[in-house]
């Protein structure tokens, strides 16, 4: 198999690690990443029992600066940009700020990506993108910082590589490398990890604890490889997707694309229309009227597995699907029309040409079991 | 199973597909190339006993957590006998490709066609090229 087109793929600092791990590759947006190393299924079962740890340098950031900063975020970005908390510590006056996710839309509520927004300074935001719609995203940015002459929009994709550790274990083998305590869940720091500079971020995209990391490239593989001396095992593209999609957290280019708006796909909680970013008086129509589709979240009843692009039949589509390492049963999302969108509806998905039996169920599919009752 | 292995005994089509005969009767599977290729296999629906496979056509498909995949038929004829541990267990196919992975027994409708079949030093030659 060659790559598409004559040219390279870009390739993380953190490649060679990949390799000598043994890892097996796949071509995502442009960048040769891991799939898997040991197996998706140990990775997968790896974060949700202890820990695991995933290169995703693959992500985009852009940074927006200055007085007018948060202003254009405002207009960009659908969530209340201006509710992000920035504080700066007693101690070393070392600040901790928010962490926000929104999403990207166009005039027409058409979603351009889906984003988090990390508060670094009082006028200082970093935005992390995802790898397909990155320069589309700064495009966009830079279209409209033009309305803002007190705001600097920066492309900082190649000043940081991100891993992100998550599991149950994630924040206790972080925080053994870290000079003070990890900032909390949905907030970020800086921090001195095993000597480098690091934006800890209390973020990730698999419902389990844990941080993402942002660093320096050149300071990424010493501490990748602290953190898989730790303990975390590596982990690649199939076990984010599929930990993801148990956790019903969207796919940008799957569950989420310029053709649907964000109340269709479930993220009318993100979306704040009083701020008047842009996309938000059709973004405000929609909520108002009922959006027509909507995404559920769903679980095969029998054997079988759908995949992306099977339609639901009387209308609809699977846009996300897989086997479910934790439920054993084939699991996904899909667009339905908004009367079937309801906890228990049975549907009928098109599994090339094999009709499968799925319900309904509530969002998340996973939840972690409880914890043992004493005996 | 870890090292890749293409044992003498047995006849491979270029799809990576594998068929042991035995006079009118055939095993058939996916190689070691092919389940590796696809990595761990999560779901394995056999076609119906009776139903007809035709050589290069697909005539099941088997899915790791990322990806579907057709399975061609190396040989032509009717199915008789389908592995239904697979339903349970079909990471077998990663584990035995050639022994307790195997996918479906068919009955030949052609007893020329095995000869059009690489061996394994053939195939072996093509997944170098």
């Amino acid at each position: 198999m060659s790559p598409p087109g004559a040219r390279a793929l870009n390739r993380t600092a953190l490649f060679e690690r990949h390799r000598e791990a043994g890892a097996r590759f796949t071509e995502f947006a442009g960048w040769e990443m891991p799939l898997s190393y040991a197996g998706p299924r140990e990775e997968h079962v790896a974060v949700r029992q202890a820990c695991g740890v995933f290169d995703v340098s693959h992500m985009g950031q852009i940074e927006t600066s200055g007085p007018q900063a948060g202003a254009l975020l405002q207009r960009l970005l659908s969530n209340d940009v201006a509710a992000i908390p920035f504080s700066v510590g007693a101690d070393a006056g070392i600040g901790t700020g928010g962490a926000q996710y929104s999403v990207l839309c166009r005039e027409d509520g058409g979603v351009l990506d889906d984003l988090f927004t990390y508060r670094l300074d009082s006028d200082r935001y970093l935005t992390v993108t995802n790898a397909a719609t990155h320069a589309r995203d700064l495009d966009w940015f830079r279209a409209h910082a033009s309305e803002f002459p007190e705001a600097q929009v920066s492309d900082r994709i190649s000043d940081y590589a991100m891993l992100a550790v998550q599991g149950p274990l994630a924040r206790g083998i972080v925080q053994a490398i870290s000079d003070s305590p990890l900032p909390r869940r949905m907030t970020a720091a800086s921090r001195r990890l095993a000597g480098a500079d690091v934006l800890v971020c209390g973020t990730g995209y698999t419902g389990e604890e844990g941080v993402e990391l942002l660093c320096r490239p050149e300071d990424a593989p010493a501490l990748w490889d602290e953190i898989v001396r730790r303990g975390a095992v590596p982990a690649g593209l199939v076990a984010r997707d599929t930990l993801r999609l148990e956790v019903c957290f969207h796919l940008y280019g799957n569950d989420l694309t310029l053709e649907r708006g964000p109340i269709e796909a479930g993220l009318g909680w993100c979306c704040k229309e009083h701020t008047g970013f842009i996309g938000a008086p059709a973004v405000r129509a929609v909520r108002e009227a009922g959006p027509a589709e909507k995404l559920v979240a769903f679980a095969i009843d029998g054997p079988g597995i759908a995949r992306p692009g099977n339609p639901v039949v009387g209308g609809g589509e699977v846009t996300s699907g897989t086997l479910s390492p934790c439920l054993g049963v084939g699991i996904g999302l899909a667009y339905v029309p908004s009367a079937a969108a309801v906890t228990g509806t049975r549907l009928e998905i098109d599994v090339r040409g094999k009709m499968r039996a799925a319900v309904v169920k509530d969002k998340p599919l996973y939840t972690k079991p409880p914890e043992d009752a004493p005996a | 199973m870890t090292e890749a292995s293409y044992p003498e005994e047995l006849l491979y089509h270029p799809e990576h597909d594998w068929a042991r005969v035995e006079g009118e009767q055939a095993t058939l599977g996916i190689t070691w190339y092919a389940q590796d290729a696809l990595g761990e296999v999560v779901f394995f629906e056999p076609p119906a006993v009776g139903t007809s496979v035709s050589k290069d056509a697909p005539y099941a498909e088997v899915e790791s957590v990322k990806a579907v995949s057709d399975v061609i038929a190396p040989l032509s004829g009717e199915v008789t006998e389908v592995n239904a541990a697979l339903a349970q267990n079909p990471q077998v196919i990663n584990e035995d490709p050639y022994g307790e992975g195997w996918l479906v027994k068919v009955r030949l409708s052609d007893p020329s066609e095995p000869q059009a079949l690489m061996d394994a030093v053939a195939y072996s030659a093509s997944l170098a090229g």
